[in-house]
């Protein structure tokens, strides 16, 4: 038995260690001190960052292979420690005011985020299963925590009961695999995928229907999409900002993982399903985006659109490795951009939930006057999220439609199909800057949003438009994470 | 870096700089800001003037080239330059800002917040005159997009009753043109030359060795056509423009016809013919047709209209209509009477939106009817001033209207046969858009007859309508010079162009 390699886990063993922390800190704290908390957690979430940051460029595996640190491991993890400080970073006056039980709430924040953190060293079916129930769990819980609320405890219950029941299914094609295969590891169960024949193989493909159904409701997919929207509007907005993006891009990460490693040898059987899923997806989460009042409810079927623009290289998948390759980076891409977008627009709902709790889209009325910094961040969250320069999501649209266009056949439709979608969707991202710029606010007075909040709102923004114009930097960390990544898990 | 080949980029992204500068000046500096906008938009004119001063005018090679990596993951590359085809529209651009920026120091349009309203157009302005000199088409595409956003906020927030709706037609009519021409554009990457590239010049020298096969260019060409034609804008697509037009500010209104929707024929000279020859020649006719269509239809719709901004805007279809008309012949005479017309109509039609723009200020009213004639006595230099830009604008022989439409009607009757157009068809093409013409000189004429002739309504009496002031002056007085020299010494532009259009010219033979 080799030794672990303790470097290579360190970021997931700090934040295991900090989630000790947090848990035992808050039952000595007194009752007006427990939001230091968040400032622990942050401390212990940027150390874990620069413990990831340290392993860029290495490809170290442990646990006999089944834990793999390489670029992709990285870069997403990465991404999640970031996304983590930023939820942090919103949280605390929201927490802190709102009356919750804060140091429960980040705890289980920071449990969701280890999760996070392990799905892309995970290398093996049952890993990846435990790192995604690592996120889900806490995010039931999460989901419930403004009690008092009644559409609070609704959206919690769907969540769970939706989230209990694709993670059975999920289990059930896996435990068929593993059964199928012998293996756990997935360039193994590639490996005994390719080598199965006949009725065996319409076993594993059912298989594979199952897993990929079981992630279709994590990513909130069409048609397993329905509890998204109630579970966000009911949520905190900081966990709804955790759960559009740190929970969803989890689920991307282990999707990619499984089907661009283990599952890539029966493509033919579910490109044409990830097609479907994506059309789908993107279609209505975008129609029905379109009649949305209420921000959190767009900004939830906006990312059921952006879901499917995220599924669409799936769909791209052949025997074409360097299409793949494309594929690939095309997919990694758009899911962080589409994270840094995100986060901006939650980050900006937070601060006017503080006087409109509800954030209705007409709450944002004038916030151009009452808050320009956020206003204008908004501004740009909006045009990316719509894929217009100057912005990041611009780049982030184009690469996958090179991919589809460079695919051909079922390519071209798609991409023509995701055209249409997007120019649909500019109307109702538009909606929120219209109010914000057009409209006049109810009262003068100005907003003041936490610093924390501003700061990340403003690190958004820049951050886009700074993608938008060195894109090159960004774009070669999507082709990194597949060279190293790929190749290395597979 | 040389200023040979910085010159166009440091000129095309100063007023870029010069928006992000003023938006770091307090807004309580209004004067301030005001001032540096003209300085900004000045200075960006000087430098553009140096480069066509110093520009050669012998050769029809690409100067201040600039070829860099930018991209490496999607293959694209800041590849910049000037040649005598985008040379006239690109000092146009900065010409027409810098007189934008003038007519602001004392037109901002309600609700005011010059900050925002001038770093807009400063934007504005780097997107447009940067899409004359890319060779690259995602540096094209960027450029493109990036007009998108200030116009659609200079209309949105600073235009009249409808704005709203406008800016959002606006907007969405010309997004959902581009990304098909964006879809065209990635595939010419894919179906061009090995390595795949963006190049234009590469992609050009590809196509015309015969790389791309009939039924794509057949595709591609349909795609590409489709997001510039949007731009131009092509009759039937141009439903938005007169929205936009109308409900836009004035600076909005000028800049738009000016110069933005000659992005639109300018994409279809540079990129769609040349690089998609056959798809072109199969396109022709389709295209003459159209144009014949617009230069018809606008014309009545004009004579229809009761709102002068609007009617304005439908005469803009029209004269785009000769230029698109131009273009289908596949000549090197229509060609040029393209560039011509694009360059005349940006002069011509952006002093019309000025006098409107002008004449609103006056009569807070942009009905014909309300405005009621008698222009002419209490306003005599106003009613001069509109008077002659609309005769120019009818294409009267001596005025810079005249070259292009004439030009492009001669071209019509002998199109480009070597590339398979029926000569009969593109005479009946010349035949619409000779009655076009009367039509033209029938509705300026008349509308000239309802706005300055005729006995002053009561109402208007004492009611303090003042003459021409001294900043429009400023604003205005070089335009009206360029229509009489653009009228009499047309060289000015065919100068610059001959070169780089007769080299065109002998790709599009068939």
């Amino acid at each position: 038995m080799t030794p672990v390699d303790y470097g290579a886990i360190a970021p997931a063993v700090i934040v295991a260690a900090l989630v000790l922390v947090v848990l035992i800190a808050d039952a000595f704290l007194p009752a007006r001190a427990k939001w230091l908390a968040m400032p622990m957690s942050l401390a212990g979430v940027l150390a874990a960052l620069v413990a990831t940051l340290l392993l860029w460029g290495e490809t170290r595996s442990t646990f006999g292979g089944h834990y793999v640190v390489d670029n992709f491991t990285v870069l997403f993890q990465a991404f999640f420690l970031a996304a983590a400080a930023v939820v942090l970073a919103v949280s605390l006056r929201y927490m802190n005011e709102g009356g919750f039980y804060q140091g429960e709430y980040y705890f289980l924040l920071l449990t969701s985020f280890l999760g996070c953190v392990v799905m892309p060293a995970s290398r093996d079916l049952l890993m990846l299963f435990i790192a995604l129930e690592l996120v889900s769990a806490p995010g039931f819980l999460m989901a419930a925590f403004r009690k008092a609320d009644i559409k609070g405890n609704e959206g919690g219950l769907k969540f769970f009961i939706i989230g209990v029941l694709s993670t059975a299914v999920m289990l059930y094609g896996m435990s068929m695999i593993i059964g199928l295969t012998g293996a756990t590891r997935l360039d193994e169960v590639a490996a005994g995928l390719a080598a199965l024949g006949g009725s065996a193989r319409v076993l594993a493909d059912a298989s594979i229907l199952f897993v990929v159904v079981g992630f279709a409701f994590k990513v909130s997919a069409v048609p397993f999409q329905f509890w998204a929207p109630d579970t966000y509007e009911g949520a905190p907005v900081p966990v709804a900002a955790f759960l559009a993006v740190a929970s969803k891009a989890a689920g991307f990460a282990g999707l990619l993982q499984l089907m661009f490693v283990a599952f890539v040898t029966e493509y033919a059987f579910w490109v044409p399903m990830f097609a479907a899923l994506s059309i789908m997806t993107m279609t209505v989460g975008n129609l029905v985006a379109l009649k949305q009042t209420q921000l959190v409810r767009l900004l939830a079927y906006s990312g059921i659109a952006q879901a499917g623009y995220m599924l669409l290289p799936f769909a791209l998948v052949g025997a074409d490795a360097a299409t793949n390759d494309q594929a690939f980076s095309a997919a990694v891409t758009y899911i962080l951009i589409y994270g840094v977008m995100n986060l901006g627009a939650f980050a900006v709902a937070t601060a006017v939930s503080r006087r409109h709790p509800r954030l209705f889209i007409a709450d944002f009325a004038g916030l151009v006057k009452t808050a320009p910094v956020l206003a204008v961040g908004m501004t740009v969250f909006m045009v990316s999220l719509a894929g217009i320069p100057p912005t990041g999501g611009f780049w982030a649209k184009l690469i996958i439609f090179q991919a589809a266009i460079g695919r051909g056949g079922i390519g071209i439709a798609l991409a023509v199909i995701m055209l249409v979608n997007s120019v649909i969707s500019i109307v109702y991202y538009f909606a929120v800057p219209r109010a914000m710029i057009f409209e006049e606010p109810e009262t003068d007075e100005a907003l003041r949003p936490a610093w924390s909040l501003t700061a990340v709102v403003a690190a958004a923004m820049i951050a886009l438009i700074v993608i938008f114009v060195i894109p090159n930097a960004f774009a070669e960390l999507g082709d990194l994470a597949t060279l190293n990544g790929v190749a290395a898990g597979g | 870096m040389t200023w040979e080949n910085s010159a166009i980029t440091i000129t095309t992204f100063l007023p870029l700089v010069g928006a992000l500068a003023i938006v770091c000046v307090p807004k309580q500096h209004d004067t301030l800001i005001r001032g540096l906008g003209i300085v900004v938009t000045g200075v960006a004119l000087v430098l553009a003037a140096a480069i066509a001063l110093d520009f050669d005018y012998g050769t029809d090679a690409i100067q201040y080239g600039l070829d860099v990596r930018w991209i490496d993951a999607i293959g694209a590359r800041y590849h910049v330059g000037i040649d005598g085809i985008g040379l006239p529209l690109y000092v146009l651009t900065f010409l027409l800002t810098f007189l934008c920026a003038i007519y602001t120091w004392r037109f901002v349009p309600s609700p005011g917040r010059t900050k925002a309203f001038i770093a807009l157009m400063l934007l504005l302005q780097t997107g447009m005159a940067g899409t004359f000199i890319s060779f690259d088409l995602i540096l094209f595409f960027v450029f493109w997009e990036l007009v998108l956003v200030p116009m659609y906020f200079l209309i949105a927030i600073w235009g009249s009753t409808n704005r709203e709706y406008a800016a959002i037609k606006f907007f969405l009519f010309t997004l959902f043109g581009s990304i098909a021409m964006l879809l065209g554009f990635l595939g010419m990457y894919f179906q061009g030359p090995d390595p795949h590239t963006f190049d234009m010049l590469q992609i050009q020298a590809y196509a015309q060795a015969g790389g791309f096969s009939n039924g794509f260019q057949l595709v591609a060409f349909g795609a590409v056509a489709l997001g510039l034609a949007v731009k131009v804008p092509m009759w039937p697509l141009h439903t938005w423009l007169p929205d936009a037009h109308t409900e836009a500010p004035t600076i909005g209104s000028v800049l738009l016809a000016g110069i933005m929707l000659k992005m639109g024929t300018y994409g279809f000279i540079r990129i769609a013919i040349p690089l998609l020859p056959y798809g072109a020649q199969k396109y022709a006719p389709w295209i003459g047709l159209l144009s014949a269509i617009a230069i018809v239809y606008a014309a009545l719709a004009c004579l229809a209209q009761k709102d002068l901004k609007r009617l304005i805007a439908f005469s803009s279809v029209g004269h785009m209509g000769f230029v698109m008309l131009g273009i289908a012949t596949l000549t090197e005479i229509g060609i040029q009477a393209a560039i011509f017309g694009m360059v005349a109509h940006g002069v011509i039609t952006g002093m019309l939106f000025f006098c409107v723009g002008s004449i609103y200020d006056r009569y807070h009213t942009r009905q014909i009817a309300e405005i009621g004639g008698g222009m002419a006595q209490i306003m005599p230099k106003m009613g001069g001033i509109f008077a002659f830009v609309a005769i120019a604008s009818l294409g009267l022989p001596g005025l810079a209207g005249f070259w292009g439409e004439v030009m492009s009607l001669l071209s019509a009757f002998s199109p480009n046969e070597a590339a398979g157009l029926d000569v009969g068809l593109f005479r009946i093409f010349m035949v619409m858009g000779g009655i076009g013409t009367v039509l033209t000189a029938g509705y300026f004429l008349w509308m000239l007859q309802r706005v300055n002739m005729g006995t002053l309504p009561e109402k208007w009496q004492g009611a303090g309508l003042h003459d021409i002031g001294s900043i429009e002056w400023l604003a205005w007085v070089p335009l009206l010079v360029l229509i009489v020299a653009l009228g009499v010494f047309p060289r000015l532009v065919f100068g610059m162009t001959d070169e780089a259009v007769r080299t065109m010219a002998a790709l599009l033979g068939g």
